[in-house]
């Protein structure tokens, strides 16, 4: 029979590896269940893994997916290895499109396209004052990050459609609940001409490369992590577990705020009550995916972009429900979890135990 | 000769990492108190846990009465007569005594029937034990005797007490040989774990050595001197420390009246606790475990800030509010008891734990010079004989003494002023402990001014200059090591303290409340 045995060590190899384990499991599930649904699994497949990495406009695409999910789960990645768990990256989120839409909505068609910068800014100041309210209770009061950051999405999501059917609804709009389309200069400026991708991609690129360093590079980074991974020791070293909460929970604050910026005057040029579609919380399953690290996170990103366009193709195309999506990506974090478990054990054939002592001493 | 109660024929048990128990052979019969000896790490614990049945061997046969047996788990130890106490109590702090043994029992006795039967055995056998009050209020000696009244419930024929004396003061371990001694004619067999040659020659009948989870040697300890037990526990007898005379500096460290309310609900009041560390001197701070230390040493280190402006004073400077790093900074280094997790972050590289207390590697904007932490680990790793994968080995990979010396060469590298060290060689293996002496009574000579606070009294008589001993939250005054005895610290220990010193703290403490 097969054992679970702890190693000694902690296999890197393995760490590596069991992202890749995991999407073979997926994979093999995903098979399975469109057999189930009586589809043809190749096409299937296809849909998901071919078709949204077939052209550079496909290509496009998946980026624009890609990065508000690298730029949340950059912040995420920051939180869990601080041991602080933001589960509620959607709620910044929504905020960070919020206050960037405010002011985006002020904007004239002679408005100077540097007010792009100012809308930005101001996503990261939304997204960091929703974090900022789930520090201040932990910090405070000790409430759980956890219970508090999740609901404070629901509250988002509440002050987003007050705002959309009440004061800030166009009254050009024919009663639909959404605001203005924001004028021209407030568009994020884009890459190529044709397609959606804009300079996100390049603002996540270099977020990558700044959580890279803040993480392996830079004192505070360290502290921050310490504070999570052993707060006896940070505590010895002098480090302050507070700063590290602030600093994990602002930080991711602001970059999914700055998501949710670049979301509302990119791809969406208005807000409407449909701001929030799960990014904030497929980004934890990217975090993870990518092994907390900045660089397996553009990778996990680029994945779980795949997935989206993957369910939107299989919805049109093969008549699947549209939470297809939802169960591949539950699948992928599942088998990652199970898998990950070979980290830290390996599995190793036992013979089965024979009765005496004397045959389990001469085998 | 009669039927041995038990007999253990060519165990083996493999480990990923090592082989803890190497085709182990050793006999206990009847009333007999058998000792089995080894440094740490020499698989003691294994083969306990075998007889035990929390581990299963991969080899090898176990006898008891005569009878092959297959020991799966602890209730079936239980079944075969065979109790044990370990090392670390398991019992719930918010339940009383009995509660704590009532749950443990599956035989359908109500409360006030467990309780009596405990009086009962804790009578016969000379262990004061009150069954009715909660756990956490016990002393650790107390708790210690609960478990072994726990034990005796189920009337075992094999009694085994894993390093017993570790938490107790020297009088206490007095009364429990007396009880052990008491089982033993009753014809109960005890296997006594253990690493202190003293005890072992003074209580067992039998002792089986181990050494790297080989059998070195079965000898009666009563015939053998500590020198010929210690060639067999590590094969050589450890070097002996040179002790200079002392060259007094000025004051280093000084506590004026040091209070603390403790941090939680189970810890320990520090109460006027004063003394001078002067540079060049070490200071031993004794006392049973859980009676302050912890919290004397939060203090000093500046992890627990809290203590009156005033009360903690460095070369005159008042640091009593001061954090760790300031405290670093003055010259105040600190080696906490719990080297994983707290003197060391167990996932991380031995380079990237330099930065935990050393600031040398960091530039402009706290931006890491990842070559300076690795250079310093190697060069601790070198200079203090550190076994480790190199600079990128993670904590938790070292050996505990390898970590040990890691942490203890960190703090000594960064020529601090004062040095306080908790349990310096706890769980370290000989060699390295004697190595770390060494370095922190060099540190000494050089001029550092050092503070030992420990449980093993005979590491603090080899290093200190001075003696004091902490026993509920208050300190004793000190004593020069060379006038001090086993039997005075030990009554210190127990909170006896001169009568004119005791006077005076009362009447300060009523003065206080008044």
């Amino acid at each position: 029979m097969f054992k679970l045995e702890s190693r000694a060590s902690p296999s890197t190899a393995m760490a590596l590896a069991s992202p890749l384990i995991a999407l073979a499991v997926t994979v093999m599930v995903g098979v399975v269940l469109f057999l189930l649904l009586g589809k043809d699994p190749v096409q299937g497949l296809r849909m998901f893994f071919v078709e949204p990495v077939k052209s550079g406009y496909a290509w496009s695409e998946i980026a624009v997916k890609a990065v508000p999910l690298i730029l949340i789960a950059l912040g995420l990645a920051l939180c869990f290895r601080a041991n602080v768990w933001n589960i509620g990256a959607e709620g910044q989120y929504i905020l960070g499109a919020i206050f960037a839409g405010g002011i985006a909505m002020q904007a004239t068609p002679e408005t100077p396209g540097a007010i792009v910068i100012v809308i930005l800014v101001a996503g990261v100041v939304g997204g960091m004052m929703w974090a900022a309210i789930t520090a201040l209770l932990r910090d405070r009061f000790n409430a759980n990050e956890i219970l508090v950051s999740l609901m404070l999405v629901y509250v988002a999501e509440m002050v987003l459609s007050y705002l959309v059917y009440g004061p800030w609804r166009d009254p050009q709009g024919f009663n639909f609940p959404q605001t203005v389309t924001f004028a021209k200069p407030t568009q994020v400026p884009r890459l190529f001409s044709g397609l959606r991708i804009n300079v996100g991609l390049i603002v996540a690129l270099v977020a990558v490369v700044g959580m890279t360093i803040f993480l392996f590079r830079l004192f505070r980074g360290m502290q921050a992590q310490i504070g999570g991974l052993a707060p006896m020791a940070a505590r010895y070293g002098g480090f302050s577990s507070r700063a590290s909460l602030w600093t994990a929970l602002l930080t991711s604050g602001g970059l999914a705020g700055l998501a949710g910026a670049l979301e509302a005057t990119g791809p969406l040029g208005q807000l409407t009550p449909y701001v929030p579609v799960g990014y904030g919380f497929a980004a934890i399953i990217v975090a993870f995916v990518g092994r907390l690290h900045p660089v397996g996170i553009v990778f996990s990103a680029v994945l779980m972009s795949m997935f989206y366009i993957g369910g939107e193709l299989a919805q049109s195309r093969m008549q699947l429900p549209k939470s297809i999506t939802g169960v591949f990506q539950g699948l992928l974090l599942f088998s990652l979890l199970a898998s990950d478990t070979l980290i830290h054990y390996r599995l190793r054939w036992v013979a089965r135990r024979t009765g005496t002592p004397a045959a389990r001493a001469a085998s | 000769m009669s039927t041995p109660r038990l007999q253990l024929t060519g165990i083996s048990k493999q480990y990923p990492a090592v082989k803890a128990n190497d085709n182990v052979s050793l006999t206990v019969q009847p009333g007999e108190i058998h000792a089995l000896l080894g440094e740490n790490g020499a698989g003691k614990s294994t083969l306990m846990k075998i007889v035990f049945g929390a581990v299963q061997p991969d080899e090898g046969e176990i006898k008891v009465d005569g009878k092959t047996v297959q020991i799966r788990n602890p209730h079936e130890a239980k079944a075969h007569g065979i109790a044990m106490v370990f090392q670390h109590f398991s019992l719930f702090d918010t339940l009383t005594a009995a509660e704590n043994v009532w749950l443990g029992l599956d035989t359908g006795e109500t409360l006030a029937e467990v309780t009596a039967r405990m009086n009962k055995k804790a009578g016969d056998y000379g262990l004061q034990v009150d069954a009715t009050r909660p756990v956490h209020s016990l002393s650790v000696g107390e708790c210690q005797r609960v478990e072994i009244v726990r034990a005796l419930l189920s009337e075992p024929k094999l009694l085994i007490l894993d390093e017993p004396t570790s938490v107790l003061t020297p009088m206490a371990v007095q009364s429990l040989f007396n009880t052990l001694r008491q089982l033993a004619r009753e014809g109960c067999s005890i296997l006594y774990i253990s690493h202190k040659l003293d005890e072992i020659r003074e209580l067992c009948h039998q002792c089986t050595v181990l050494r790297g989870g080989r059998v070195t040697g079965g000898v009666d300890p009563r015939q053998e001197s500590n020198a010929s037990l210690s060639r067999l526990m590590i094969g050589a007898e450890p070097p002996k420390l040179v002790h200079r005379e002392a060259r007094l500096g000025d004051v280093a460290l000084e506590l004026n009246r040091l209070s603390l309310a403790p941090d939680g609900i189970y810890g320990v009041a520090l109460s006027q606790i004063s003394l001078q560390l002067r540079a060049g001197e070490v200071l031993g701070i004794a006392g049973v475990s859980g009676n302050g230390q912890q919290e004397l040493l939060a203090a000093l280190s500046g992890e627990d800030a809290r203590a009156n402006p005033g009360s903690i004073k460095l070369f005159g400077t008042d640091i009593a509010r001061a954090g760790p790093t300031r405290r670093r900074a003055l010259g105040l280094h600190f080696v906490p008891e719990e080297r994983l997790g707290r003197g060391a972050v167990p996932m991380q590289s031995l380079a990237a734990n330099t930065l935990l207390t050393r600031h040398e590697a960091l530039r402009a904007f706290g931006w890491i010079d990842v070559a300076a932490t690795r250079a310093l680990a190697a060069k601790l790793i070198d200079r203090f004989k550190v076994k480790a994968g190199g600079p990128d080995a993670v904590a938790k990979s070292l050996s505990g003494g390898n970590l040990q010396k890691f942490i203890v060469g960190r703090e000594i590298d960064a020529k601090p002023k004062v040095l306080i060290v908790a349990q310096p060689t706890w769980g370290v293996d000989v060699g390295a402990a004697a190595q770390i002496r060494g370095e922190l009574l060099a540190l000494r000579d050089a001029g550092c001014a050092v503070l030992v606070v420990s449980e093993e009294l005979e590491e603090l008589f080899e290093l200190s200059d001075r003696l004091v001993v902490i026993a509920g939250g208050r300190l004793s005054p000190s004593v020069p090591a060379r006038d001090a005895t086993i039997e005075r610290i030990g009554q210190w220990m127990a909170g006896l303290f001169d009568a004119k010193e005791m006077t005076a703290q009362i009447k300060e403490m009523s003065h206080v409340q008044a």
